[in-house]
């Protein structure tokens, strides 16, 4: 078995402007990937949207400096992820299917392989 | 002995790849063996003669050296990422079939660039040598040995599966593999650039994977379309080019030189595809293919038939590319004021913009409606946008042709 990061990816205005309705069916879509997923699913956590994110960056001297904002300032930020736990890849691309996020071209999905060592 | 190894090379290089892959559990040492096991085979052959089944003598000697050194190895290997594959254990004689596919669909997996996957594909399917992969897309060969080790390294990171696909996802990624063959096709019937305008170890390297993939998948249409369509334009191969190095168009080609035996198979195979089920993209541009094949002359050609097998092209593969075959058929059919306005909502495609094709069919329509100055600006600009240099010859004529009716 392996393990997989799921990292949701969207535009934070169109999140911000969805309906009562609309939520509904998405967090369903998130609810029917957690019932296939089962224990498959080690965690997974919705974020505050980016602008309330805080990085931390060091320049050249060594001094960090405290920035308001994301690392990387784009228009789709990290909504969210899902640590997972598959025997390969096809797996998680399998489920990953039925995230809602897909249903909506502002956002989508980057599957990254978590580094395991010893 | 050389021609031997260089036949048990072409003929079986796959299978010893793939089925060492199953059991090095890592594309990198699965090469590596392989490779070793034919140097060994010309030293060895050399004293002993050629064996009966050459193919099993390369696998058991590829096996044998991969098992020595997983002997050697295993405290190492433990820290390495392997490949995913079905925990079965069979000999190496029932599976073979089955293991050159998984090498397939993992070389193919959507999960790998474009460029990763025909790259991957003809180094470890079809066995060309890093540098020539890397001629065949004009990168140095360091840019193309980093592209494919990045690729294997991906698929062991991410534990892309050494398995063909289920029955739920089958016909998706077999889509997947074809278009990676098609694509190897293409560039080797017209070389994108250089000297060569066809380079036959691509071409062959094509075709001899979609034998493999209707050998093995005989019920699937659309591989076996694809099969007849690569045949079908093989057969013309030997004729695109005249001895003097000019490149000849489907018109001026000599139909008695077409390869008549490779013409029946691709027919045979074409009408076995439309028998199973509605056409795909592959059967139609086959069955277009064919009635060229078929045709006594360029200009006693089924053109009306073309121009309804385009339209349903179109249907199934909107493409300003088939578009464009289309202008050029509907110009044989109702001459070339009709194709000329067929091809005229195609200038404005960012598609096509840069796309040679489109401004010398323009121009060679301009020539024959003897519209001499704008047919001199249509191969100018053609000119500026190939590279082949057996197509700059040709077009280059054309223009000095054109020039004299100024």
């Amino acid at each position: 078995m392996a393990k997989y990061m799921i990292l949701i990816y969207g535009d934070a205005a169109q999140w911000d402007a969805m309906t009562e309705e609309q939520w509904q069916a998405h967090n369903a879509g998130h609810a029917a990937f957690a019932a296939k997923a089962g224990t498959r699913v080690l965690d997974g956590r919705q974020l505050e949207n980016t602008p309330t994110a805080t990085s931390l960056r060091a320049d050249v001297h060594g001094q960090v400096h405290t920035t308001d904002g994301p690392f990387l300032e784009t228009k789709e930020g990290i909504g969210g992820y899902y640590l997972l736990e598959a025997s390969d890849l096809d797996e998680v691309l399998e489920l990953a299917q039925l995230l809602p996020e897909l249903n909506y071209t502002h956002s989508g999905l980057e599957i990254r392989p978590v580094v395991e060592r010893g | 002995m050389v021609a031997a190894v260089a036949e048990a090379y072409r003929r079986d290089w796959a299978v010893v790849l793939s089925t060492t892959a199953q059991l090095t559990r890592d594309l990198d040492l699965a090469e590596e063996h392989t490779q070793d096991a034919y140097a060994q085979a010309l030293q060895t052959w050399e004293a002993t003669g050629i064996p009966d089944r050459p193919g099993a003598w390369l696998t058991t000697t590829a096996r044998n050296r991969a098992l020595d050194a997983l002997r050697r190895d295993s405290v190492f290997r433990r820290r390495m990422p392997l490949l995913v594959t079905d925990e079965t254990t069979r000999g190496p004689e029932d599976a073979l079939d089955d293991d050159r596919l998984r090498l397939i669909f993992t070389c193919t997996h959507p999960a790998l660039s474009t460029d990763a996957q025909v790259a991957l594909t003809l180094r470890l399917v079809c066995g060309l040598s890093t540098p020539e992969v890397a001629r065949a897309f004009l990168v140095p060969p360091a840019t193309m040995a980093a592209r494919i080790t990045r690729a294997k390294k991906k698929i062991a990171a991410a534990r892309i599966p050494y398995r063909v696909p289920g029955p739920d996802q089958l016909d998706e990624r077999v889509s997947a593999v074809l278009e990676v063959v098609h694509l190897i096709f293409t560039t080797g019937h017209t070389a994108p650039f250089g000297a060569d305008l066809v380079r036959r170890d691509l071409t062959d390297g094509a075709i001899g994977l979609a034998r493999l993939l209707h050998l093995l998948m005989p019920t699937n249409a659309e591989t076996t379309a694809l099969l007849a369509l690569l045949l079908l334009n093989a057969a013309r191969q030997d004729t695109r080019e005249a001895d003097d190095g000019r490149l000849l168009l489907l018109s001026e080609q000599d139909r008695t030189r077409w390869d008549r035996r490779l013409i029946a198979e691709g027919q045979s195979l074409l009408t076995e595809a439309l028998l199973r089920r509605p056409p795909t993209r592959y059967a139609l541009q086959a069955a277009i293919s064919a009635l060229h094949a078929e045709a006594p002359s360029w200009a006693d050609t089924d053109w009306e038939e073309i121009v309804s097998l385009y339209d349903l092209l179109l249907q199934l593969w909107p493409s300003p590319v088939v578009e464009l075959n289309r202008a050029v058929a509907i110009g044989m059919r109702d001459g070339p004021r009709a194709g000329l306005d067929a091809l005229t909502p195609l200038l404005a495609d960012p598609a096509l913009a840069t796309y040679h094709y489109l401004s010398a069919t323009r121009a060679d329509f301009l020539r024959r409606l003897e519209h001499w100055p704008q047919a001199v600006t249509a191969y100018r600009e053609a000119l500026a946008l190939t590279d082949n240099e057996v197509e700059r010859t040709f077009l280059t004529e054309r223009l000095s042709e054109v020039e004299r009716n100024l």
